[in-house]
């Protein structure tokens, strides 16, 4: 099957595209609800309620900020040509004779939300969702130990700086969606579910997250190997799963509509490869922990699931069927067992595996669009936007988060780490009819 | 050295991006950009090492 190539001219949307785009993005919050029962599932049940409040502080925290600030560094939407590689109103400098478009100028606060274009208005609330989903990641990585109030402060860090600059340049005409015009290179560095803007962003926020809190307390014992913390409800971590397939079909096939201008006939197969990048991945972890543990394991099967959706979001607009069922693969077995090599070598405490799922294979996904697609320069176009994730947004996030942890300290005390976010931070517990066991680390 | 290696991906990043204005020939356009992307594994790898060494010594 020949690869989908993005179209370099934005046809008008048309009634019905814009319908289904509208309802689409009415479903993606199911990938929002996926991940935070995914990112309460994998906690102890002691910190179950703080997290899941977390998770519902940090969307709306995202949301205002985003409204208030993000939404005019993106460059969003609303300046008359949201649809990305056509370019939009953006502050540019030009270098080596090129133009490079590094930071958006949208109207001040949704200024003429109401009277944009269609296609802009669904970029925009597409966006929204996307901000909402990213900040979430980090806050599975920070279980049992982030501040609510840390995490909220970060999300709105994140929402009001990194993710428009990053939207900006991949989604509203900056420089890494000009690559194509400025240097031939392709169509111009290629995300259209989010793979880069939501996924290895939440992802690298996590690591920073994680260098900055540390491990909970007796994660890595002086002696011996990690301690083995399992998430509490590998049901909520299961649904998850499930809702966020949802989520995530709806974000791929809408964003393959807004930012790769895919025709109707395209979309079927976008949900396809969507699916099937995930059952790959489902199958390759569930045969992997296998092999390694002698029975499959529940929560490293929802992180494989998880991980081929999000490698989907890369490429299940652009590749072939055979090659997202591939892509997925990948993606399942590699997850398994970096979650492990980050926990037992690199002493990297991240309870929901949001480094390995979000942040490599989403990077894995990206590289997967280079490979496969058929325009020549794709692959350089598409390392070239690996090496702005690493290069820029990386130490960009550790220095926000590093600054604000000194304003708003990201890790509990040790007296709320040992009676459970819920207790301290709350006041009450997730389960009050059930009795929480103690915790032997403790003794 | 986890600030130290945070502190060499950029470089890493600016190579990239030198890569596309100094070089308009595919050949050694992909290799400087891999160089770059080379250069911030390289990064990321003493920043990971700075975390594991600082997580050494501070284990209770």
């Amino acid at each position: 099957m020949t690869p989908i190539a993005p179209s370099s001219i934005a046809p008008v949307m048309t009634d019905a595209t814009f319908a289904l785009c509208l309802v689409l993005l009415l479903l993606a919050p199911l990938a929002i609800a996926g991940v935070a029962l995914i990112n309460t599932g994998l906690g102890r049940s002691r910190s179950a309620a703080q997290s899941l409040l977390g998770n519902l502080a940090i969307v709306a925290v995202t949301a205002i900020v985003f409204a208030l600030v993000g939404a005019t560094l993106a460059g969003a939407a609303l300046t008359g040509n949201p649809l990305g590689t056509l370019g939009s109103a953006g502050h540019t400098f030009h270098l080596a004779g090129k133009p490079w478009n590094w930071l958006g100028a949208g109207p001040l606060l949704l200024r003429g939300l109401g009277s944009a274009p269609l296609q802009s208005q669904l970029a925009l609330l597409f966006e929204f969702l996307a901000v909402a989903l990213a900040a979430l990641i980090p806050w599975g990585s920070g279980a049992d130990r982030w501040r609510l109030s840390a995490g909220c402060a970060a999300s709105a860090v994140l929402a009001a700086t990194v993710f428009p600059l990053l939207a900006h340049w991949v989604w509203a005409g900056g420089w890494l969606s000009q690559l194509g015009v400025n240097f031939s290179l392709g169509q111009g560095f290629l995300d259209p579910g989010g793979a880069a803007t939501v996924h290895v962003l939440g992802g690298l926020s996590a690591l920073a997250v994680v260098w900055i809190a540390g491990s909970r307390k007796g994660k890595f014992p002086k002696e011996g190997l990690s301690t083995a913390l399992p998430g509490h409800n590998a049901v909520y971590a299961l649904f998850g799963c499930l809702l966020a397939l949802v989520g995530w079909l709806a974000f791929n096939v809408a964003g393959a509509i807004l930012w790769l201008r895919a025709p109707l006939a395209a979309l079927p197969v976008t949900a396809l490869n969507t699916l099937l990048s995930a059952s790959g991945a489902l199958a390759a972890t569930f045969a992997v922990t296998r092999i390694r543990f002698g029975k499959p394991d529940a929560s490293l099967c929802a992180n494989g699931w998880l991980a081929g959706l999000v490698a989907s979001s890369a490429a299940a607009g652009i590749v072939s069927p055979i090659q997202a069922l591939f892509i997925g693969l990948i993606a399942g077995i590699a997850t398994p067992l970096l979650v492990e090599l980050l926990e037992l070598a690199v002493s990297i405490d991240d309870p929901s595996g949001a480094i390995s799922i979000h942040a490599v294979a989403g990077l894995w996904g990206l590289l997967a669009v280079g490979i496969f697609a058929s325009q020549p320069g794709q692959l350089i176009a598409q390392l070239v936007g690996i090496a702005a994730l690493l290069g820029v947004i990386l130490p960009l996030v550790y220095l926000l988060f590093w600054l604000l942890n000194r304003a708003v300290p990201f890790r509990v005390d040790p007296d709320g780490e040992r009676i459970g976010m819920d207790l301290h931070e709350l006041g009450g517990g997730a389960y009050p009819e059930f009795v929480i066991h103690r915790d032997d680390s403790y003794r | 050295m986890k600030y130290a290696g945070l502190l060499v991906m950029p470089a890493g990043f600016f190579l990239t991006v030198a890569a596309l204005v100094l070089f308009p020939d595919p050949a050694p356009r992909a290799a400087f950009v891999l160089c770059g992307l080379a250069v911030e594994a390289l990064g990321l790898a003493v920043a990971v090492r700075g975390h594991m060494e600082a997580r050494g010594e501070s284990r209770p």
